[in-house]
């Protein structure tokens, strides 16, 4: 009897997945692929792509179906055995509720952004590298979705997530940053999304996220976590793939890509500043301050990357050294600005504990007691007296980012950065140097932003029964009908939240780890089936 | 199995989603209903795509078909990611004992010339038909409205690429791995007068971009012709002259439209049933595709099954019609 060849897998994988293309010749293949060529980006030979994968269907059913069975056990022992009450405190779930409400929605938007890619790019292997992250970012998606149910059922502020993510003024700001890599061509959107995003910063969301949730105990985002990595590990080396493969196919591709680059970095970094004031305020449980975790997985991490990709003519991206200054500054301008807007958010915010400060303090040696410490010391004084600081104003959106302008100057941390630019006779305001640049690139672009606060001002926030001309009519109030956010209900002050006190209720603990119980402690009401 | 663990209850504040909670009222929600309904953005875009500047990121005016609702068209089969890789996993360890068994009895390979011969020329080439049909699954996922349709899609849209790829196998057991016969297969795709008319019509799906058309033309007219034709009828054929080896292998490709053709019907028959508009749209486009794909086909169902072919095809297209009817449409 005859023997079949011994195939290696680069061979096997060849065979299986290098000839299914073709060239067509019934129809123009600028008509079948007709977004490839608009961006100014050249390719000579898709072929020259290296698949860094080199997985075929079977093995990856077979592979993300074992992972997806261990999972989903974990998820349902979760769920029976109430793991949503064994997490260090309260505050934690606020966490989780900007997870949901900002990062889940973006997971299945980079979905549909792979599927334009592994439709629309002209070679079989780039597209089977974006086919199959499309269907890997559905996955994050609807794990996160079902990890995060069971605190759904407790918890205010997670309820109406897809709606909220249409809605609320700051979710604005990741949905604004998934819609702007989604409105760029395929090849800006896969150095956006697969080299800038995933290879350069993800790490930082990653990092910080699950050891954050081992650290308070939170073992089904843990496990939904380390899930991912695998899959995220396969998009981190497609990124750095794919610049290598645009930047190798022709020279006239470094400076659109170096340009892309300087973009979303920027980009990134200003959406993953939320997670400085996560990592530095949020965590009952802390990990790494943010300006360590920028330390590692940037300055070090990220400076290795730069050097590497020196060779091909790409620099490290702009702006990168003021990353660096903003870094003990960032978190706490942004918990404040939350603390401030309180009433205006889908979460409750409370000002540190004092063992917190002395945390931020020890952390923070050269920005915290001098910038931050005193306003929160003050905020803390009126608390007491019952005289709580509110900001009623509605604050001045940038026009990229769509942070409100809180930032302070590169050089100077007591004067807010405002960059103010014209186009067409109008005025915009950027956030920052980095804002700016992004905005003058492609002001026709930027002009269509989608600004909350304007839209509140121009009337366009207001349910059909919300009257402005009634007596007393209230466009704050009103505004956050129309997102979706219940004044009192989903944010608000965390000292009396239905949060705080159902969970002092239910698991006879404090609500805050460093404080005593909000709430006279009646036996809890925890009952044995 | 029912296990008793003891648990702590604590009467939850809600049971689900409020997104979910207006659909179907407060109540515990299946993980499929959790990681489909609305979890695509839906409104207050911010900018207009670059590749599309009339339309936005998200359109429901990239499809001719007008719905209340995108999320009626959810899948019977209730798959979002997990069950659907559980499912194909489990189906691809019952293709792997098979494969392993025909590898090492040499079930193809020993077959005689004109057997490998039949199978390189009128199954081998279908891989790039379902490569085709990868790019028009991915297509759909990529512009379609509403996570129902596009997860749904995007499932598709692999399982088109594992078929390809198994069909590539088939043709490496055939060859003993020398891929000799997908390179005879692929110059079949691209010169033999047989199949040109297929590979037309997978180029003239490649640039048609209603995409609730090209489900129509691509995952229910094609594939109930195409499928029925080649792990039907040609295998029946195959088999009674050189034995069931074959068919084992293609089962796998005949489960797996079983299972995908109820989600077709599923969209196609309410989408057609929500208006006299949507049901002429659809209709207009099933008579153009499967006129299109019958005159396709008949030169590959001669070359491939000799006097057989034109009854195969007419039968093949019966049942079309048959399942057609079913769905409301008069094709």
């Amino acid at each position: 009897m005859s023997t079949a060849k011994k195939l290696s897998l680069k061979e096997n994988y060849a065979l299986l997945t290098r000839g299914l293309g073709w060239e067509p010749s019934y129809q123009p293949k600028e008509e079948i692929f007709r977004t490839t060529r608009f961006e100014g980006i050249k390719i000579h030979d898709w072929d020259k792509w290296e698949d860094p994968f080199r997985l075929t269907m079977d093995a990856y059913w077979k592979y993300q179906g074992e992972k997806d069975k261990k999972l989903y056990a974990i998820l349902d022992a979760f769920a029976q055995n109430n793991g949503q009450f064994n997490v260090s405190d309260v505050r934690y779930i606020q966490a989780l509720k900007i997870f949901l409400t900002g990062i889940s929605p973006l997971e299945y938007a980079s979905h549909r952004g792979f599927c334009i890619l592994g439709r629309e790019f002209e070679g079989v292997g780039p597209r089977i590298a974006a086919q199959m992250q499309a269907i890997d970012e559905l996955r994050h998606a609807q794990t996160q979705i079902h990890a995060l149910s069971p605190y759904n059922r407790y918890f205010e502020g997670m309820s109406d997530f897809t709606h909220q993510a249409d809605r609320v003024w700051y979710l604005s700001i990741p949905k604004s940053f998934f819609d702007d890599a989604l409105s760029g061509g395929p090849f800006e959107y896969i150095t956006a999304i697969s080299f800038a995003f995933e290879y350069v910063l993800t790490n930082l969301v990653f990092m910080p996220w699950m050891s954050g949730a081992a650290y308070n105990g939170d073992m089904s985002t843990v496990s939904f976590g380390f899930s991912a990595q695998s899959d995220e590990a396969r998009h981190m080396t497609l990124g750095i793939e794919v610049i290598k493969f645009l930047l190798e196919q022709d020279p006239d591709n470094v400076p659109i890509v170096q340009k892309w680059i300087d973009k979303w970095f920027w980009r990134g970094y200003r959406l993953l500043s939320l997670l400085a004031a996560m990592m530095d305020y949020m965590l009952p449980k802390r990990v790494m301050s943010w300006s360590e975790a920028w330390e590692v997985y940037f300055e070090k991490n990220g400076g290795a990357l730069f050097d590497d990709l020196a060779r091909y003519g790409i620099r490290m991206p702009k702006y990168a050294d003021v990353t660096v200054k903003e870094k003990g500054h960032v978190g706490h301008q942004l918990w404040a600005t939350f603390y401030q807007f309180r009433h205006a958010v889908g979460f409750p915010v409370w000002l540190p504990s004092e063992e917190e400060m002395d945390w931020l303090s020890e952390r923070y040696p050269d920005t915290f007691d001098k910038f931050y410490r005193p306003r929160l010391e003050h905020w803390r004084e009126l608390e007491k007296q019952g005289k709580p600081f509110v900001n009623t104003t509605l604050p001045q959106l940038c026009q990229v980012c769509q942070w409100p302008l809180l930032f302070t100057e590169p050089d100077d941390p007591t004067t807010i950065c405002v960059r103010e630019e014209s186009y067409l006779g109008e005025k915009f305001h950027c956030c920052s140097d980095g804002c700016r640049d992004i905005f003058r690139d492609e002001p026709e672009k930027y002009v269509h932003a989608h600004l909350p606060v304007s839209q509140i001002y121009q009337g366009n926030y207001f349910l059909p029964d919300a009257d402005p001309s009634a007596p007393g009519f209230n466009p704050l109030v009103e505004a956050l009908r129309y997102m979706g956010i219940q004044p009192g209900v989903d944010g608000g002050d965390f000292a009396g939240h239905a949060d705080a006190v159902n969970w002092e209720r239910w698991t006879g603990r404090p609500a805050s780890m460093h404080e005593p119980m909000q709430t006279a402690a009646p036996a809890p009401d925890r009952k044995t089936a | 199995m029912t296990v008793e663990i003891r648990t702590q209850s604590i009467k939850p504040v809600r049971q689900t989603f409020a997104h979910l909670a207006r659909r179907f009222g407060d109540k515990p929600s299946s993980r499929y209903q959790e990681a489909t309904y609305n979890l695509q953005s839906e409104v207050n875009r911010h900018y207009k795509p670059l590749w599309d500047p009339d339309r936005d990121i998200y359109d429901r005016r990239r499809t001719a078909v007008v719905m209340a609702d995108w999320y009626a068209l959810k899948d019977p089969r209730n798959h979002y990611y997990a069950t659907w890789t559980a499912a194909r996993s489990k189906a691809q360890e019952a293709l792997d004992t098979q494969m392993q068994f025909a590898e090492q009895r040499g079930l193809l390979r020993e077959l005689p010339e004109a057997a490998r011969d039949a199978i390189v020329f009128a199954l081998v080439p279908l891989r790039h038909y379902e490569w085709g049909a990868n790019t028009n699954g991915c297509h759909i996922s990529a512009y379609a409205w509403g996570t129902a349709v596009s997860q749904a899609a995007s499932m598709a849209t692999m399982d088109r690429l594992g078929m390809a790829q198994h069909l590539s196998r088939i043709g490496l057991l055939a060859d003993g791995n020398s891929g000799e016969s997908l390179a005879r297969a692929k110059q079949a795709w691209m010169a033999h007068p047989a199949w040109q008319g297929v590979r037309r019509e997978v180029e003239t799906m490649f640039v048609t971009r209603d995409w609730f058309e090209l489900l129509v033309a691509q995952a229910l007219v094609a594939d109930a012709l195409v499928y029925a034709l080649f792990y039907g009828h040609f295998d029946r054929a195959f088999a009674r002259q050189h034995g069931p080896a074959l068919a084992a292998l293609l089962d796998f490709l005949v489960k797996w439209q079983d299972e995908t053709a109820r989600w077709v019907d599923a969209c196609v028959k309410t989408a057609a049933a929500e208006s006299a508009e949507n049901r002429a749209l659809i209709t207009g486009w099933v008579m153009r595709w499967r006129a299109a794909w019958l005159t396709a086909l008949r030169p590959l169902a001669d070359a491939t099954m000799g006097a057989d072919g034109a009854a195969a095809l007419d039968a093949v297209d019966a049942a079309l019609g048959q399942r057609l009817a079913k769905l409301g449409i008069a094709g």
